[in-house]
């Protein structure tokens, strides 16, 4: 959560070389802590390849087939090394590709752990000659063409080319070889230095490198972690973007530079079609991307048009990692939803969270003893504002040896956290993956002891700094550890800890202060793989291994909720991430929606930034405006760095307060509606934070916003995000579509840009018509005192006066609704003047003492009568119609949230 | 929905200690008890509407100010009274109904929750009376201390008064000795300044002489940890890995500007070494010192929380606890030089006393000048530190300048001297100037009870003293209001 400025803050009188390191008074990332391509020394090789040249040829009488899988061999030309082709057709629409050596040294590393289920199926030849074979991928006419010479991998669906492979002839494998048997000593092959940092690579080269091509394709998404634009841009002239988790200090945006985390999933998409390519490889890894009509005006693509000259649009990607073996999957879609389905069917969904988490977080470094934390809380209860959680960072910690409490400052934490769970709130305190060496640490010694400890290339327990000084890291990737890791959150292992006690993973990129580029040396190692294989699975080990102790502490009756920094193709499937350290700064909120809906495009729906940026100190407006938005972000916490002023939401005046307790109290009357939507997402792997052009992919307008978004498909959110802002210009998607403003109902027509003009205390949301949004407008102090309260449903028209929505309830906390069915799943339709509830889980049985309390139908028209009918039974229910806004609103109409019944509209 | 009583039945005793009974809806203070009319329709206490009474409390909210829901959660905006009979009544939100939490100490917020209440009124009644009575008293004893100060205050202000007169009328004198001292002094200037420039002069080329010592020690040093490889050469890319060295830092250091710090050289031995440790010395960071840093190493040290004005520097201090060990003194440290020879140290010292004279008269009048409060009463505490150690720090408190006393953001018209504010401290690393407020409470000792940071720099005291209690009010306190009577 820091970057380093803080150590030099904490040891005051430290060292010259951190002053040194990090005395850059400017706000700026030190771009020469970081590498670019060109001092990556396998980075810079791949990428001097020029296309067309390809040495690569398949060997097609060394085709083998079963039903699921098909073998062939490739040749190098160049070198006669053998490399071998699998194809696999995976169930709904995806196909794997990989690539190895045939015959390897030793074995190459292949990733565990990411893939949930990799289900194949059948595969079977249309028709092969000398050239090559046609295979059919099942259903519409989708076929895999095998081209023998040079090798390309084509997929077809009818005429048209989806997606190609090596049609560029980029594809390059380095092969393992013995140093003796190198031909020239090129620079970087068998050792590498950067800054002061020797890598020494025993295995010499082992790159991998691959191009696909995507015809027809002119916008691309996902790959995070970066601090850019929604839409990926073309690298031509400048880096490529980076993958490779590291803890950058005060980072910059609109680059791509690597960040804390690295999903190698990257999404295509167009009028007609979405697809995916997830590349499956955990390695330092780059990715090319270039256009043909990158650069091309609007005026000017229409000029080919007109002239008829126009090529196809074509966006071309590369893919280059360090180490490992080319594993690829690729998912057709066709239509959005398709391809997070299919991308969850790999590595899951994002996990369930806990319905508290759902709600506000009050974080910073640090709150200083139990007194503090204390009268944090009492301050959200004199302020009237509600809240879940409140953090503590590094400091709580006995010298920051996690696991332990500060024991003057955090003496009696039982006691504190008693004093939270009587206001029903809830706890997290930080756990980093470094560990002190010291002799008195039974953390340390116990790693020690079991010998779990990440190794250096020599052998020994390979150390490095971080917070608490000289540190040791354990080796995540053994199973052995992560298990023993796990065992340490057990009540009566972690003393002091209570069940409202939850955690936080910072630092798992692995930051080591004295590393290379910031991070762990890539010729560690961890059992007997290099650090370079699995690097960017580290953090994902982190967070697996503590939020599994975390189940395993309530012996698997309660779901975990872990925070983390750095992640993974399938860390989704553990907790929460956030942006890492930002700053304060105005372009700091706005990146903050980019990077959750890339983030959300990949899996990882449960994403936040820091409200109120992290380094330096916010304007009240920029405070007042970030938690505006933040409360319309998944993951909303508020965090400070050590250095900046205290930033509680009453420290700025009555009316910023109140402009704070309204933005607060919005998330949580729309909390039921977030909780159905994360409840989904757990299902289906549909994104909770979405680009608009997920619920509306023929819209080319929506194709590159990200300064608005939408929360399910219900709500579309356009935060404010420019200071001194006296309006902003919304744009509404779908012809023939409404939408409602949430604030005053107000009716706009789908598919126009409206401008909305703002004061402070506007937060531009409105609501789809054709829609039914529950909400719990009975706010109280944190989500779990609002457990039983009743509902008002939202009930927004669309023109053709019809809308849907869904209800979710159950325990909030448990695995209950999984284990035993313990939940209620509602829909609601309101259809020809009849609003109905029905059971979607008829099997599922769970009671609640929540009633629907108000209806409010937005574009409505008055009623003569209206009528419950329930049980057989029928009832009037009384009404009020707003004319000028055409709401009508049903009072007290007082059924169960869980039972039948239908409201009639005469 | 659900159930509700409409009418809760309370049951208190008046001082007299006879039973009366006071019907009301749910949640509503007495002073509204008129607006709730039972079975007569109620209009919302802003007017804007008039509904049928048994809407009132009927957990639906229908006026926007809440006011027909004073006992239910329905109303978003809604407040509810609990008259906590032996404590004091408050209102509370009404999202604190039955939220399972307890909040009045009668419990009659948690009505319909399943949550555990136990009426804690009396209890809380004592205690607050108990601790009002021990308040009294500390205030009684200590307005007494404080009528003493007051006096002490006085008879010390007069002596001091007295001997500033003094001084001026024995002025003439006074400057007669100094003139005559000053005579003395100059006459024995000359050698002093001779001596003592002798002896700083001898001291300056003996420093030189370890300086050069101990940076040639430094280059040998250097010049190993540098050849990586042993060869006895440091070569361009052994040097090259000292980023710190860049000369035009942009962040890298290329090999031209290494070449360049190496006089053009491939490679260099340990004589030709000197002309590039010349160029490198000032940036140069030994790997040893990258490693010794113990980052949880504590350092003695002392810092400045605050100053009153800018003349004073010691007035609010921290200092880390003197058992924590003092560090090494770092190798740029020079020894401390000899002392003066005794003729030059006895003309020096003679100098110092013919000073003195007028500097006790400034130090008087200076004194004076200081704002004491109305009747003097914290003249005491010039002069004086006060000190509180923790696990981590002592701190010291030392108050009083003429700068002024600060004043509490929301109580504008009470008594401005009950906040000190010292500012301009030891400044934080990439941050502001350390600051401390200090709270001064009525207390029977003069103490530093409390010390926290709650943000980054600024820090709080709290700090007792007999002489801000106030006179005591000749009537007892009451701990609860009489809203109920």
């Amino acid at each position: 959560s820091f970057g380093l400025w803080g150590i030099t803050l904490l040891m005051g009188l430290l060292s010259v070389f951190f002053v040194c390191l990090f005395f850059s008074s400017a706000f700026a990332v030190d771009r020469g802590n970081f590498k670019t391509c060109d001092q990556s020394a396998f980075c810079k090789r791949q990428r001097a390849f020029k296309p067309g040249q390809s040495p690569y040829r398949a060997l097609l009488e060394t085709l083998e087939l079963s039903d699921s899988r098909l073998t062939l061999q490739l040749i190098n030309d160049n070198n006669k090394v053998h490399l071998l082709l699998e194809l696999y057709r995976l169930q709904g629409n995806m196909t794997r590709v990989k690539i190895n050596e045939l015959k390897p040294l030793k074995p190459r590393f292949e990733v565990p752990d990411v893939l949930i289920a990799e289900p194949p199926t059948d595969l079977s030849v249309l028709s092969k000659d000398d050239n090559g074979v046609v295979l059919s991928l099942g259903a519409e006419s989708q076929r895999l063409i095998v081209s023998a010479r040079p090798f390309r991998l084509d997929i077809m669906e009818g005429p048209e080319v989806l997606l190609s492979l090596n049609s560029r002839g980029l594809l390059a494998f380095e092969h393992l070889r013995l140093r003796k048997d190198t031909n020239k000593e090129e620079d970087g092959l068998w050792e590498e230095t950067f800054k002061s940092h020797t890598d020494t690579k025993p295995n010499g080269p082992t790159s991998i490198s691959l191009d696909f091509s995507l015809p027809g394709v002119e916008h691309v998404y996902g790959i995070p972690e970066h601090a850019d634009d929604l839409k990926l841009k073309t690298t031509d002239g400048g880096d490529p973007y980076r993958l490779y988790n590291l803890d950058v200090f005060q980072y910059e945006l609109y680059n791509p530079m690597a960040l804390y985390g690295s999903i190698p999933l990257m999404l295509a998409h167009n009028t007609q079609r979405t697809m995916g390519i997830f590349w499956l490889n955990a390695a330092e890894t780059w990715v090319d991307i270039s256009s043909n009509t990158a650069g091309k005006t609007v005026f000017g693509k229409m000029l080919d048009f007109v002239q008829g000259s126009s090529e196809k649009p074509q966006t071309d990607v590369r893919w280059i990692s360090e180490s490992g073996i080319i594993d690829v999957f690729i998912m057709l879609g066709p239509k959005p939803s398709d391809v997070f389905s299919q991308y969850a069917s790999l590595t899951g969904t994002q996990s369930f969270p806990p319905l508290a988490s759902l709600g506000y977080h009050q974080c910073r470094w640090n709150y200083n003893d139990q007194e503090d934390v204390k009268s944090v809380d009492q301050g959200f209860d004199q302020h009237d504002i509600p809240y879940d959680f409140i953090w503590l960072d590094i400091e709580h910690a006995d010298g920051k040896r996690y696991f332990t409490w500060d024991p003057h400052k955090f003496s009696q934490p039982k006691e504190m956290l008693q004093g939270l769970m009587d206001k029903k709130r809830k706890m997290v305190a930080i756990v980093d993956p470094h560990i002190k060496v010291d002799s008195g640490y039974k953390i340390h010694n116990e790693i020690t002891s079991k010998d779990f400890y990440v190794k250096n290339k020599d052998g020994g327990n390979y150390e490095g700094w971080c917070w608490p000084g000289n540190s040791g890291y354990p080796d995540f990737t053994n199973p052995e550890m992560r298990a023993w890791w796990a065992s340490m959150f057990a009540y009566d292992q972690y003393e002091g800890s209570m069940e409202n006690l939850f955690t936080w993973n910072d630092m798992n990129e692995p930051s080591v202060f004295n590393g290379p580029e910031v991070t762990m040396h890539k010729d560690a190692l961890h059992g007997k793989w290099e650090h370079r294989d699995i690097h960017n699975m580290y953090g994902l080990y982190v967070q697996m291994a503590t939020a599994e102790g975390q189940i395993q502490r309530s012996g698997g009756a309660e779901r975990p909720f872990v925070l983390t920094r750095a992640f993974f193709a399938g860390s989704q499937r553990f907790g929460a991430v956030w942006t890492g350290d930002n700053a304060a700064e105005w372009d700091h909120l706005k990146i903050s929606i980019p990077m959750c809906l890339s983030l959300g495009l990949v899996g990882v729906s449960f994403c936040g930034a820091d409200v109120g940026g992290f380094f330096k100190n916010p304007s009240t407006e920029l405070l007042v405006r970030w938690y505006q938005t933040g409360a319309y972000q998944p993951f909303f916490r508020a965090h400070a760095h050590l250095d900046t002023t205290r930033r509680e939401p009453w420290l700025f005046g009555p009316e910023n307060t109140a402009l704070i307790r309204e933005a607060v109290r919005q998330r949580y009357a729309l909390l039921p509606y977030w909780y159905q939507l994360f409840f989904q997402a757990y299902r289906t792997g549909m994104p909770v934070m979405r680009p608009l052009w997920v619920d509306y992919p023929k819209d080319t307008a929506t194709f590159t916003i990200d300064d608005e978004f939408l929360i399910g498909s219900d709500l579309l959110v356009h935060p404010v995000t420019e200071e001194g802002s006296r309006g902003v210009t919304a744009y509404l998607p779908g012809a023939g579509e409404v939408w409602y403003d949430v604030h005053t109902f107000q009716k706009h027509n789908g598919a126009q840009n409206l401008y909305i003009p703002v004061t402070l205390s506007s937060i531009p949301v409105f609501q789809r018509g054709g829609s039914i949004i529950p909400r719990k407008d009975r706010v109280r102090r944190s989500s779990a005192c609002m457990e039983n309260d009743p509902y008002t449903l939202y009930v927004a028209l669309s023109p053709k006066k019809f809308a849907e929505g869904k209800l979710y309830i159950d325990d909030g906390h448990s695995f209950n609704y999984d284990t035993k069915k313990e939940f209620i799943h509602r829909s609601l339709t309101f259809a020809n003047n009849a609003l109905t509830s029905s059971n979607l889980c008829p099997d599922c049985n769970f009671l609640t003492s929540s009633w629907i309390e108000k209806v409010l139908i937005l574009g409505a028209s008055k009623p003569s009568k209206v009528v419950l009918k329930m049980n057989g039974k029928e009832t009037p229910v009384d009404f009020e119609f707003d004319s000028s806004m055409s709401v009508l609103t049903l009072r007290k109409p007082g059924m169960n949230a869980g039972d039948d019944w239908t409201l009639l509209l005469q | 929905m659900t159930c509700l009583h409409l009418l809760l039945t309370l049951v208190f005793a008046v001082s007299l200690g006879t039973p009366v009974e006071i019907q009301r809806p749910r949640g509503v203070p007495l002073t509204k008890k008129q607006f709730y009319e039972e079975g007569k329709p109620f209009t919302c206490l802003d007017g804007s509407r008039t509904i049928p009474f048994d809407r009132v409390n009927d957990d639906y909210c229908d006026c926007k100010d809440g006011s027909d829901e004073p006992g239910t959660a329905a109303c978003p905006n809604g407040s509810f009274h609990c008259t906590n009979a032996g404590y004091r009544p408050m209102f509370i939100p009404s999202s604190r109904i039955n939220d399972g939490i307890c909040d009045c100490c009668d419990t009659t917020d948690e009505y319909n929750s399943g949550a555990k209440c136990e009426n804690t009124c009396k209890e809380l009644g004592r205690k607050e009376r108990e601790v009002l009575q021990k308040m009294a008293e500390i205030t009684k004893e200590g307005f007494l201390l404080k009528q003493q100060l007051i006096e002490e205050a006085k008879k010390g202000r007069e002596e001091k008064q007295g001997k500033v007169t003094d001084m001026q009328e024995n002025k003439k004198q006074l400057e007669e000795k100094v003139e005559a001292l000053r005579t003395v002094k100059e006459a024995a200037e000359q050698p002093e300044k001779e001596a003592k420039e002798r002896h700083l002069k001898a001291w300056e080329e003996q420093k030189a002489a370890i300086r050069l010592e101990k940076d040639k020690a430094k280059m040998a040093e250097a010049f190993l940890e540098l050849d990586d490889n042993s060869d006895g050469f440091v070569s361009v890319s052994e040097l090259q890995s000292h980023a710190e060295l860049d000369p035009d830092a942009d962040g890298t250091l290329t090999e031209t500007e290494v070449q360049g710090l190496m006089g053009g050289a491939a490679q260099v031995d340990t004589s030709t070494f000197e002309s590039v440790w010349t160029n490198i010395k000032d940036k140069y960071h030994s790997e040893v010192s990258r490693k010794e840093a113990d980052m949880s190493r504590l350092m003695t040290f002392e810092v400045v929380l605050g100053n009153f004005g800018s003349t004073l520097s010691w007035l609010c201090v921290v200092q880390a606890p003197p058992t924590v060990k003092t560090p090494e003194k770092s190798h740029e440290d020079e020894e401390a030089m000899p002392p003066y020879d005794p003729d030059t140290q006895a003309l020096i010292e003679g100098w110092l006393c013919c000073q003195s004279y007028s500097s006790i008269r400034l130090n008087i009048e200076k004194e004076l000048s200081f704002d004491f409060g109305p009747d003097a009463e914290f003249t005491y505490m010039y002069s004086q530190c006060y000190e509180l150690s923790t696990s981590e720090y002592i701190y010291r408190l030392c108050p009083f300048n003429r700068a002024l006393w600060g004043r509490e953001k929301n109580r504008p018209e009470n008594n401005k001297y009950l906040v000190m504010k010292y500012e301009h401290g030891t400044g934080c690393w990439q941050g502001p100037n350390r600051s401390t407020t200090v709270k001064l409470t009525c207390g029977k000792e003069t103490v530093v009870t409390s010390t926290s940071e709650p943000s980054r720099c600024e820090y709080l005291m709290e700090f007792t003293t007999p002489a801000v209690c106030q006179e005591p009010a000749n009537t007892e306190p009451s701990p609860h209001g009489h809203e109920e009577l």
